[in-house]
């Protein structure tokens, strides 16, 4: 087995509080690994403890030489930063050592016409805007792509058309995926595995074996509907 | 009288070092704790002052020990910018007037026109230059840092080094001015013309040229102005660069 990111007893506190605790899951590479669990669980924590940004107790292994693309969720930023989508793909691209081709290629793969790029950050729509932030994190070829929510502020059908382009994009590219989500459908269809975080009962494994009606209504203190695909 | 080719040149280079700058300390909402940065320099005038040192030097001293400090604070604590440089820049008054008199205190907080030395002017353009230098070449790594820590780190920058940096191009950038325009004037240079060019542009380039172009334009005609009324240039530049922006506010960019 090829694991790309192997994590073992992983705790993360925040002076008294705990936030999480005793983690332990693996990610195999070209898997995909959906993060479910009610709100204030620590889905973001584990996130940032994994880039490294938030101090933590355990071991965090990443392979050797794995390329992160790190997609957060919604930024707190000014409406009216005169800073364009190019701009910000233009540094990415100067940091990773990406040139304009890449960028250009990015864009396309997800799917966000030229013109649109060129616009002030502040004027995108919450659709527009993750799509762009998904561009910048593949500027750099990634091999492993951290995705906050990615429908966060999202429509239903814009949801859909998300998911559906992050997948292809995952398929094109091999990538590795760490999915944060409370799509619960969308989930049981793409991830091979889930890590369910709960203060009681953390749990990891296939989504067949996770997302028990129980087992979801223990996690999220009611029954939660999702429908099942072949 | 010193070489007023020279002289010249150094304000203009001056204006475009503050107008780079001011552009991602306005973006990064730190228009008022830049302000208040500039106050730092106080304490090291009074103190240079007080050693017969040339008063840059000590206010370079503080700006720069002061911003290791509100780094250093804000890192530790993760208390915001904005609330670390008030409680550094009251401190730093506090003191400042403690340890310089009356006279030269209103000299600091507004500039003197003296004469500059060959020294001062060469000093001050290659002052200039760096921080210039520094804006345009880690740009990318700024705007990243800023739109999110979390990608820069992913990315590979050294976010702490970076706002480092930074901050140590601010302190430089007020100190160049400081014989000039005096702390309270250069602290406003910084961030009138950034602000300026942040309701223009569009984009980032769109707003570092515009920011430059509108720092060097209310240098330069605030200086003739300046002459023509027989005022001292510092709150003329000032006047300048303010009008420069309220003007342009119907050109508003609105989305």
């Amino acid at each position: 087995m090829d694991a790309v990111l192997r994590v073992e007893n992983l705790s993360v506190a925040f002076g008294d509080v705990e936030v999480l605790r005793d983690l332990t899951f693996s990610v195999e590479r070209g898997s995909a690994l959906a993060v479910i669990g009610p709100n204030g669980s620590g889905k973001t924590v584990l996130f940032r403890a994994l880039i490294g940004t938030v101090p933590c107790r355990g071991t965090i292994r990443w392979a050797p030489g794995t390329r992160i693309g790190y997609v957060p969720q919604k930024l707190d930023l000014e409406r009216d930063l005169p800073v364009s989508g190019f701009d910000l793909l233009a540094a990415k691209g100067s940091v990773a050592g990406a040139g304009r081709a890449e960028a250009a290629l990015a864009l396309e793969l997800v799917n966000l016409p030229r013109a649109t790029a060129a616009r002030p950050i502040g004027a995108l729509s919450g659709g527009q805007f993750q799509r762009l932030l998904l561009a910048v994190a593949l500027l750099g070829r990634p091999d492993v792509l951290l995705f906050d929510e990615p429908t966060a502020g999202v429509d239903a059908p814009g949801q859909e058309q998300l998911y559906e382009m992050i997948r292809r994009v995952q398929r094109d590219r091999g990538l590795t995926l760490l999915l944060i989500s409370h799509e619960l459908s969308v989930v049981y269809r793409h991830a091979a595995n889930v890590l369910c975080l709960s203060r009681e009962r953390p749990c990891f494994g296939p989504p067949a074996e996770i997302l028990t009606p129980a087992a979801i209504a223990q996690l999220y203190g009611a029954p939660l509907g999702f429908h099942r695909h072949g | 009288m010193a070489d007023p080719t020279g002289t010249l040149l150094l304000s203009a280079g001056m204006a475009v070092a503050a107008g780079l700058v001011g552009c991602f300390a306005v973006m990064r909402r730190m228009s008022l704790a830049s302000d208040a940065l500039s106050h730092v320099a106080l304490p090291g005038i009074g103190i240079a002052l007080a050693l017969h040192l040339h008063p840059v030097v000590g206010a370079l001293a503080a700006l720069l020990a002061g911003t290791v400090l509100v780094w250093g604070l804000e890192r530790r604590t993760g208390i915001p910018t904005e609330t670390v440089v008030g409680v550094v820049f009251s401190l730093a008054l506090a003191v400042g007037s403690l340890l310089a008199t009356g006279d030269e205190l209103v000299d600091a907080l507004l500039g003197s026109p003296g004469r500059l030395g060959p020294w001062e002017i060469g000093l001050g353009l290659a002052g200039a230059a760096a921080v210039s230098a520094f804006v345009l070449t880690q740009r990318h790594r700024l705007v990243l840092t800023l739109v999110s820590r979390d990608i820069a780190r992913t990315s590979g920058i050294g976010v702490a080094r970076l706002e480092l940096l930074f901050l140590v191009a601010f302190a430089v950038t007020v100190a160049l001015g400081l014989r000039y325009l005096g702390v309270l004037l250069m602290g406003s240079l910084v961030i009138i013309p950034a602000a300026t060019a942040k309701h223009l542009a569009r984009g980032l380039s769109g707003m570092l040229g515009i920011a430059a172009a509108a720092a060097v334009l209310s240098t330069l005609a605030g200086e003739l102005l300046a002459a023509r009324l027989g005022h001292a240039p510092g709150p003329v530049i000032i006047a300048v660069a303010a009008s420069l922006f309220l003007v342009t506010l119907p050109l508003r960019r609105t989305r």
